[in-house]
């Protein structure tokens, strides 16, 4: 009889985890519900009072901004990779038009928030423009708001949308779109009833490679943002680093947290019907499908059948 | 009806007929036959490529301003001088963030490549605890990892250094590691390894002369895509780290938050034409890279 070797393949990955990322999370959990110590840190006594913090105006408002921004930044993302992604999946040179797409995403994040600096900032090179071309001598006060902030955001998460759509469509069948077109639809109507139910896989990808890190975002606001355009991340930081208050910190990180889940539960968790039709004859799709199936060319393959029988 | 065939060039309704009939990859080839549409998205695509390198064109321009500030005042070297001669602090902080991409990247793809060999071969009672918990990491923003990890740190009275930083990177890394190298463990035939048993290979033996050189092609993906990630984090750095143990990141956002020195222009060149020399090799595997 064969040995089941697969708790011992995995024990050593599971141990790292459960000892440098489950238990953290647990103590994030926990601090979140002591009493907050005087020089930092926290004492052993059972208190909401961080819960009950979180519930204050300004925090609300921030986390409201926070998801504003998000939305704002994903919208836009979204509205403009879909056709990047389009556009790379019909050219003829796909290898070219990825390389273009992941020279900037691969260039030192830190390095891109650098380069708007030095563009929109009072001495930077826009207002220089403007000033040798005799428009404006003061300049304008570009960075430090809101606007920039979203501007900079869809700048650095734009090709994290781009590269998934572009997997997901690359596997449509463009015929599809043809055959559409000469059972009548409009060119509009090809795209939005025949490709885009093709490809809600890779779109729901997209969002929420997007929208999750956005949402975290800590390096932009701070250093694209003024103080008025404070993210949840932000906060975090100020609480553990100058306000030293942990319990709090942990519980806006705790409640991050249980929103990310949401979103993925709600996203990548609910299979429409025929892509759980197709998952037992689909040899790509994983045993664990139901847990990673989404970042995965299983179910979108799988999918591509299926429509495909419909249209025709 | 008519009309809307007569509406149709010919080559359109053999095409289309054609591929109608043709198995998936011909019906692709088939697709390409006919005529393009692609023009308004085209048109986005190259401006959306203009917008994504316009900054890195200006950085680029910038490392040669002799100037300070922003204002062109003629050509000149003396910031990449300055960074390669007299900038021993970046090169230290760059040492270390060498050091701790390649070491976190090993122990990752060790890890990882195990526990996917272990899921791939075997079902057993955790493994959605597993997979589940390689899963998550991946998802959460990058501020609660850094966040829980300071806090585990402190609560372990484990002082902030470079092994914290290994630590951290280590683990951030894993659930690429693992999602890469159980996709191409899935597509391998598992037949193979059925034969090796068979023929009386011991585990160990299957392990490293069937399974992992089956699996080369995703474990050294893997392996490269934790170096890169590791060398580019920002934020869970920013949290883990102490004294000592300033990474390249770190080193680039003191000198951005504390007055802006045109070295970091150069800098940036520099790290932009080493982004390009390192991606266009790879430019033929990036289907798989942006698949993944």
């Amino acid at each position: 009889m064969k040995r089941n070797l697969g708790p011992a393949y995995v024990a050593p990955q599971a141990l790292w985890l459960t000892i440098f990322f489950a238990a953290p999370l647990l103590i994030i959990v926990a601090y979140s519900f002591l009493r907050k110590g005087l020089y930092g840190g926290v004492e052993t006594s059972f208190s909401i009072q961080a819960w009950a913090d979180i519930a204050n105006p300004t925090l609300l408002k921030v986390t409201l901004k926070t998801l504003w921004v998000s939305l704002a930044a994903t919208i836009i993302i979204i509205l403009l990779a879909l056709p990047c992604g389009y556009s790379i999946a019909r050219s003829k040179n796909q290898a070219l038009r990825l390389f273009l797409v992941i020279v900037p995403f691969w260039t030192n994040f830190l390095v891109r928030i650098y380069a708007w600096i030095s563009i929109l900032g009072n001495e930077g090179f826009v207002n220089q423009a403007l000033r040798f071309l005799g428009l404006k001598a003061e300049g304008f006060q570009f960075l430090y708001n809101q606007g920039a902030v979203v501007f900079v955001l869809v700048y650095m998460y734009l090709p994290y949308a781009i590269l998934p759509l572009f997997s997901t469509i690359d596997k449509f069948d463009f015929t599809l779109l043809e055959a559409a077109r000469d059972l009548g639809s409009t060119r509009m109507q090809s795209y939005t009833k025949v490709m885009l139910p093709n490809i809600k896989g890779g779109v729901i990808t997209a969002v929420l490679f997007t929208f999750i890190p956005i949402f975290g975002a800590y390096a932009v606001p701070l250093l694209i943002g003024g103080k008025d355009s404070y993210m949840l991340g932000n906060v975090i930081a100020d609480q553990l680093t100058k306000t030293r208050n942990w319990p709090l910190a942990s519980a806006i990180s705790m409640s991050m947290t249980l929103l990310t889940a949401i979103a993925v539960f709600l996203f990548a968790f609910k299979k429409p019907k025929e892509q759980q039709a197709v998952k037992d004859i689909d040899p790509l799709s994983l045993p664990n499908g139901k847990t990673i199936g989404f970042f995965h060319r299983g179910p979108g393959q799988g999918k591509k059948k299926t429509s495909g029988k419909g249209v025709a | 009806m008519a009309a809307k065939i007569h509406g149709l060039k010919p080559y359109r309704i053999a095409a289309l007929f054609h591929a109608r009939r043709v198995v998936r990859k011909g019906a692709k080839a088939a697709a390409k036959l006919l005529p393009r549409k692609a023009k308004g998205s085209n048109l986005i695509f190259w401006l959306v490529i203009l917008f994504l390198f316009a900054p890195l064109f200006v950085l680029l321009i910038y490392s040669f301003n002799r100037s300070r500030s922003g204002e062109w005042t003629g050509f000149s070297f003396v910031w990449y001088q300055r960074l390669f001669l007299e900038s021993p602090d970046l090169w230290r902080a760059f040492q270390n963030s060498v050091v701790i991409a390649f070491t976190s990247a090993l122990m990752a793809t060790a890890l990882g490549t195990l526990a996917a060999v272990g899921t791939t071969r075997y079902s057993f009672k955790f493994k959605s605890y597993v997979s589940t918990m390689s899963f998550i990491p991946m998802i959460l923003p990058e501020i609660v990892v850094g966040v829980s990890l300071l806090v585990f740190f402190a609560g372990v009275g484990l002082r902030l250094g470079m092994l914290t930083v290994w630590i951290a990177h280590t683990t951030f890394n894993i659930p690429f590691v693992y999602l890469l190298v159980s996709a191409r463990l899935e597509e391998s035939d598992p037949s193979v390894v059925e034969a090796a048993r068979d023929l009386g290979a011991s585990e160990l033996q299957t392990l490293f002369r069937v399974i992992i050189p089956m699996a080369l092609p995703g474990i050294a993906s893997a392996f490269l895509t934790a170096v890169t990630l590791s060398l580019e984090d920002f934020v869970i750095t920013f949290f883990v780290s102490g004294p000592g143990a300033t990474t390249l990141p770190l080193y680039i956002y003191s000198m951005i938050r504390f007055g802006v020195s045109p070295v970091v222009n150069a800098l940036s060149a520099v790290m932009i034409a080493g982004t390009v020399l390192l991606v266009y090799p790879l430019r033929n595997f990036l289907k798989v890279f942006a698949a993944r």
